[in-house]
């Protein structure tokens, strides 16, 4: 018997892939083989054909063409429930655990067979041997809502083994988790494929990540294989660029130099509101935004973050506490934002900044339809004009859209958040107010919404950026703030930064 | 002591006399919703099951001569309605609350007019078991008259709490409640265990309608509910979805009701009928104390479609 598990890890391998929808090929030929016991990345843009090509090895999907083998066997898989016959699991990108359900309740009730009344001390004291087993330690005890994110993403892992799987495919694993948690599990997982208890497909977005922990790296473009090899043998460049072939990559601006006497843009001062759970309260002491610069703010999802942003939207009362733009108290009224020329970027455009059934051009048009071209209220809205001013904007922010009367909704991602983009950054902008932005987003999305971010504060506005990816903030910001628990807990300049440091406080180490 | 003079003190003994009379109903619709809603659906046709189950049951106990048949019929009613609602609701994009309101006014107009005939006969009635019978207070002695199914809605909320932490059904229930994801990859279909569930929660409201009409008031009139399925919803808000909560708040609901008769007894001639409305006032008193605008309530299973 090896090892933890008692289970030896797989090798997987699939041959000639293919999965039509239609007309349109997600997959195209695509073969790529993960030896037992090794660390295999999968790198792609989204709508790559990723995701498709681990549902069909998962029995989620038939493939339309195109075999797999495990262990060297052909098999088939017709459903998850095969696939997990054969020991092959998967770690979603969003937790599929239940948050009202303690962890120990998670894992038994995940499994196969549950007796009709559950021994809760014959299972206690089995899950106590298996995890004694593990490598790391979780109370399995309490409410899974109750877990950080990386213990989250810990258990799900965990469930996986405790399941039997001994190959598994992990989806974007540290989407949610500090870069400390990050590099816990993920050297975790390693080190688990070292001692040949366990093989990993794991898809990434993130080039250091992959050449940090994985052995071999296959790239999907269009749903073909691009390219495969050890990662040795790859630089980020070469990988960056069977990715996303040859099509141009925005460039950020270079970074004009900030002037530290430039007006103070937003002053949030001794600011008090409740958070979701009514429970705690987030609480601003001092911040200030200069004309032309980024400050960053830097936690893990839930430490206020997006309170804080919907205090400064007018979506949440404050208890008290003033919010002054350029020295006027601002209450995020439409009359307040449109004077001081405040704009607004929030996470999940689609859900936050659309009327998703509306469509595109009137969505573009949300700040400006009831004005004319002098700025004053109109009575009667012109279409015509709408049109005009959102053709104008499609072109220039580069949208893709079928039409300008389609529904927003049926835009992809990236395509809705370059429609906020125009929205909010034409005309004159002071102050934006910007979170998460690229959060989902291809390469060619992220490069271009950042270098649009940039080019903002380069032309004189002062950026609120607020972000759970710290390599965004670390490229664009000027100066990070990081959050936790409520409150601003650490400001450091970009220049001294240092990753490690900002990883301590947004676990709330110090 | 003369027997009918104990007072004042015939006040809280009335009440407590009435909590027991009086919840027992609250006590079965509200576990039966409580089921329903932790499987992430809202029942609101509970109402209407209730009227329905009252008049089947009493009925069936009219011709048959049997309450227990009656009984039986009841739940089995309840049952069917249950099973409608949730197969309704299987259809994407339907509405679980107005589909609810839609099977409460259906099952109030059914019992209506098959009701009719039965509004004269006298049925036999479900069986109490006289605890007070040590005393020869009649107040004592009637307060104490404890029917069975007070007794079997105590018992199964004790069983369904534990139910919920320590049975395969029960963890199913809070999975497919929490997130049809989740459920999903594990591979439940949610859609069937909130079927079941809806099932079961009607079944219990229809035996809670039988109680009504077989044990207190007693008879079958068309005005026998008045609106004690929709109050149990709002005790199950109360009772944060856990099935002793629910119990304890059916016990405090049925003692609100039992106020102004009480009162009444007493010799207090006015003002009295307002107190009629303390369980009204309660509930809307504790829909205003446990809502905020700013927080979610805590516990509230996450697919139910009032919290999501």
């Amino acid at each position: 018997m090896s090892g933890i598990t008692g289970k030896k890890a797989v090798g997987v391998e699939t041959i000639g892939m293919t999965m039509r929808f239609g007309a349109f090929t997600a997959l195209d030929d695509v073969s790529i083989k993960v030896p037992a016991g090794s660390f295999h990345a999968l790198l792609g843009e989204n709508g790559a054909g990723k995701s498709t090509l681990v549902k069909c090895m998962m029995g989620f999907y038939h493939p339309t063409a195109g075999d797999m083998l495990v262990d060297g066997r052909e098999v088939a898989i017709a459903s998850p429930r095969d696939a997990s016959a054969l020991g092959l699991g998967m770690v979603y990108q969003h937790f599929t655990l239940v948050p009202s359900l303690t962890g120990a309740e998670n894992l038994v009730i995940s499994r196969e067979k549950v007796p009709g009344v559950i021994d809760w001390r014959k299972e206690r004291s089995e899950l106590a041997v298996f995890m004694d087993r593990m490598p790391f330690k979780l109370p399995l005890d309490v409410k899974v809502a109750e877990l950080a994110a990386g213990e989250k993403q810990k258990l799900e892992i965990i469930k996986q083994l405790y399941l039997g799987r001994s190959f598994l495919v992990l989806d974007e694993p540290t989407s949610v988790l500090t870069p400390g948690e990050a590099q816990e599990v993920l050297g975790l997982v390693r080190a688990m494929t070292k001692t040949g208890d366990l093989t990993v497909l794991m898809i990434s977005h993130k080039f250091h990540e992959v050449t940090a922990f994985a052995d071999d790296v296959s790239v999907l473009r269009k749903g073909r294989l691009t390219g495969t090899g050890g990662v040795v043998d790859l630089d980020r460049k070469a990988m960056a660029a069977m990715m996303i072939g040859d099509q141009p990559i925005a460039t950020l601006d270079s970074r004009a130099e900030p002037k530290p006497d430039a007006e103070i843009v937003l002053k949030v001062k001794s600011l008090k509101a409740p958070d979701r759970t009514g429970l705690k309260s987030i609480r601003i002491e001092d911040l200030g935004v200069r004309s032309g610069e980024i400050v960053g703010i830097a936690g893990i999802s839930g430490n206020g973050q997006k309170e804080f942003l919907e205090v400064l939207a007018g979506q949440r009362p404050r208890d008290a506490g003033d919010i002054m733009v350029r020295g006027a108290a601002y209450a995020a009224t439409r009359a307040e934002a449109r004077a001081l020329n405040v704009r607004l970027i929030p996470e999940e455009p689609l859900k936050n900044a659309c009327a998703p059934k509306m469509t595109v051009a009137e969505n573009i048009s949300f700040r400006t339809f009831d004005i004319d071209s002098n700025g004053k209220p109109v009575n009667w809205i012109s279409a015509s004009a709408i049109k005009a001013f959102s053709a104008r904007l499609v072109e220039q922010f580069k949208v893709k859209t079928a039409s300008l009367a389609s529904p927003i909704a049926s835009l992809s991602g990236g395509n809705v958040q370059r429609a906020v983009l125009a929205r909010e950054l034409t005309g004159e902008v002071d102050l934006l107010i910007v979170s998460n932005p690229c959060f989902g987003l291809d390469f060619s999305a992220v490069a271009e919404i950042r270098a649009r971010i940039m080019k903002a504060r380069n032309a004189g506005a002062a950026v609120l950026l607020m972000s759970e990816d710290l390599d965004e903030l670390l490229e664009l910001s000027d100066r990070i703030f990081v959050m936790s628990d409520g409150a601003l807990v650490y400001e450091t300049p970009i220049a001294q930064a240092s990753v490690q440091t900002i990883g301590e406080h947004m676990a709330g180490h110090h | 002591m003369d027997a009918t003079g104990i007072g004042l003190w015939g006040v809280p003994l009335a009440i407590l006399g009435g909590a027991i009379r009086v919840s027992t109903p609250f006590i079965f619709v509200s576990l039966g919703e409580a089921i329903t809603e932790r499987s992430g659906r809202i029942n609101l046709g509970l109402e209407g099951t209730l009227v329905f189950g009252a008049m089947t049951a009493y009925a069936v106990a009219v011709m048959t001569g049997s309450p227990w048949l009656g009984l039986l019929a009841a739940a089995a009613a309840g049952l069917c309605f249950g099973l409608f609602h949730g197969w309704i609701c299987k259809f994407p994009k339907v509405n679980d609350i107005a589909i609810g309101i839609a099977l409460m006014l259906f099952g109030s107009g059914l019992a209506f007019f098959f009701g009719k005939p039965f509004i004269k006969p006298k049925a036999p009635n479900l069986p109490a078991i006289p605890f007070g019978a040590w005393s020869d207070i009649p107040q004592v002695q009637a307060a104490l008259d404890v029917n069975v199914l007070f007794l079997i809605g105590a018992a199964l909320s004790l069983v369904l709490w534990w139910a919920f932490r320590n049975t395969r059904a029960g963890l199913i229930v809070r999975v497919v409640g929490d997130s049809s994801d989740a459920a999903r990859a594990m591979g439940f279909n949610p859609k069937t265990v909130r079927l079941v569930a809806t099932g079961v929660g009607g079944a219990l409201a229809g035996i809670g309608g039988a109680y009504l009409s077989l044990y207190y008031p007693g008879s079958w009139t068309e005005r026998i509910s008045s609106g004690q399925g929709l109050m149990a919803v709002a005790l199950v808000i109360f009772a944060r979805w856990n099935p002793l909560g629910c119990f304890a708040a059916a016990l405090l609901f049925g003692g609100a009701g039992a106020l102004g008769p009480a009162l009444q007894s007493v010799g207090v001639t006015q003002g009295y009928y307002l107190f009629y409305a303390a369980p009204y006032i309660l509930t809307l008193i504790i829909m205003i104390a446990t809502s905020s605008p700013t927080r979610s309530l805590a516990g509230a299973p996450g697919e139910l479609s009032i919290t999501k």
